[in-house]
């Protein structure tokens, strides 16, 4: 039977890999240092709330604030005012600004003297794993925003068929996210038809559910037998539509698309798991008439979320 | 339509979509946003009263339209019929109340994926003639935007203090009713609430135990 769960996962790896396959060339690469060849800005970091940390390859002659020039990436016409600079051992320059920073927000710093530049931006590994872990944990999709409940629960009542919608959902989620973002980036954006974006999202993934379906049950009759019916309980979970939604609102890259999907996929399956476990306990208790069913899964589900709160100040780039 | 087999009339077929098939506390269908949005009455009215619109608007869709639906394709026809409206109705709001729709839009785009739109019109709106559908649609949202302000009152009353924006209660609110947890313990009470008052008046037990299965 644990072979037979993880088959599904491992019949869309491919799929996972291909979409992988595509992502350097869609990923920000930071610019080189430019400029004089005797000092480098080798690294450039925001430290919160409102440092600036520079690390140079040789001394600095001035480190007065006006040699230094600190913009939003948004905003590049408006400097945003150092106030202090202080000079470290190593190379280090600790600059202060007037305004509170973001470290996963991008600006950009230039140094007069020498003539240096560099784009201050998170690590793309950071970025994405804050995005996977926000869907997942801090904006729990079940907890948090509330999504999917009806089959939430549905299926909450055994764990052995909330593992088995758990895996069934966060396969098809990364697969239907992904060809989303396909048909978004490719089609309906450069065409302007942003206003078929529900109409084509839950075309497509009642289509990609369909495909799935046929596909599974000709090629895996077995893994059919187990998943299927998870299968076609997914096209009604607002879950599925709502990250490619997401997506598209955000014009996400395709690596942060999939970190979005992989996070609310997982997200689901934990939140599915953890109610089921509660939920098998509840068998036995003995529960008032009026809260018998739904209304005591509600308030279990409610105390789930309080516990999820606990996920919010979850900060990657401290 | 044939004296013979009459649908009900317009005001039975509005009273059952409001009290004994109420979508959300009755029927337990499309929960989702009946928890995401309520935190104020203003939110849970406009989400309501959207899927009123679509909700009427799809149903006398299907209602006219029904000879022409081959039966095996008519979920995927049903689907894009509702996806149709939820477009428009989403065109619309954002272009009339932009503050409102900020909080609530990307509940107002998931309407397409309610479970309580296409069950009505599989159940009733695929079988009956144009008037009874109408008010059928009407019936069940009305009932769902009436579930959502009762929701969004006591939790903005409760959260916050006050109602529509007005302030009512002075002193310190719970905050806790205004939380994603206090959606959920907020639906948890008034569900047992209206089974509690279902078994007073010796009715068919709670029937919130019954549903659960559909987004």
């Amino acid at each position: 039977m644990a072979d037979l769960r993880l088959a599904p996962a491992a019949a869309l790896a491919p799929l996972a890999l291909v979409a992988l396959f595509a992502l350097p060339a869609v990923l920000p690469v930071a610019a080189p240092a430019q400029g004089h060849p005797a000092t480098a800005l080798v690294r450039a970091r925001v430290v919160p709330p409102d440092r600036v940390q520079l690390r140079f390859d040789g001394p600095l002659a001035r480190t007065d604030a006006a040699n230094f020039r600190f913009t939003e990436a948004s905003a590049p016409d408006a400097p945003v005012p150092v106030t202090k600079v202080e000079a470290g051992p190593g190379g280090v320059v600790t600059l202060t600004v007037a305004q509170p920073l973001r470290a996963s927000d991008r600006y950009r710093i230039e140094v007069a003297q020498p003539p240096l530049g560099r784009d201050v931006a998170p690590a793309t590994w950071a970025l994405l794993l804050t995005v996977f872990l926000s869907s997942a944990l801090i904006n729990n999709f079940v907890f948090t925003r509330y999504l999917g409940l009806c089959i939430f629960f549905g299926v909450s009542k055994r764990t052995e068929t909330a593992v088995g919608m758990g895996i069934t959902f966060t396969a098809v989620m990364i697969f239907t996210a992904m060809v989303s973002w396909l048909v978004d980036t490719f089609v309906l954006q450069p065409l302007h038809l942003g206003f078929l974006q529900i109409l084509v999202f839950i075309g497509t993934v009642a289509a990609v559910v369909q495909f799935l379906d046929t596909m599974l049950k000709k090629t895996h009759p077995a893994l059919h037998k187990g998943f299927g019916v998870y299968l076609v309980l997914i096209t009604t979970n607002c879950i599925i539509l709502a990250v490619p939604l997401l997506n598209a609102g955000a014009h996400s890259s395709a690596a942060e698309a999939l970190a979005l999907a992989l996070g609310s996929g997982l997200g689901f399956a934990l939140a599915l798991f953890l109610m089921s476990c509660a939920r098998e306990k509840l068998e036995l208790a003995r529960v008032p008439k009026s809260f018998e069913g739904l209304p005591i899964a509600f308030a279990l589900a409610g105390l789930f979320a309080l516990a999820f709160m606990g996920f919010s100040g979850l900060d990657f780039f401290r | 339509m044939s004296d013979t087999e009459r649908p009900p009339g317009a005001l039975q077929l509005l009273l059952n979509g409001i009290l004994a098939e109420n979508p959300v506390f009755r029927l337990a269908l499309s929960l989702c946003p009946a928890v995401a949005v309520t935190t104020t009455v203003a939110n849970g009215f406009i989400l309501g009263v959207a899927v009123l619109a679509v909700q009427v608007l799809s149903s006398v869709t299907v209602a006219l339209v029904r000879g022409a639906i081959h039966p095996r394709v008519r979920i995927p026809v049903y689907t894009i019929i509702i996806a149709v409206w939820v477009s428009a109705i989403d065109m619309t709001l954002a272009a009339f109340t932009p503050a409102l729709y900020a909080q609530v839009g990307l509940y107002v785009k998931l309407i397409v994926a309610f479970a309580i739109i296409i069950s009505r019109l599989e159940v009733f709106a695929s079988r009956q003639p144009l008037a009874p559908s109408f008010w059928d649609g009407a019936g069940m949202g009305l009932g769902f935007l009436i579930a959502l302000v009762v929701i969004g009152s006591l939790r903005e009353l409760m959260g916050n203090g006050s109602f529509l924006g007005v302030p009512l209660v002075h002193g310190k609110p719970l905050l806790f009713f205004a939380l994603p947890a206090g959606g959920f313990f907020s639906i948890a009470l008034l569900m047992a609430f209206f089974n509690r008052i279902e078994r007073a008046l010796g009715g068919k037990g709670p029937g919130g135990s019954a549903g659960g299965h559909h987004g």
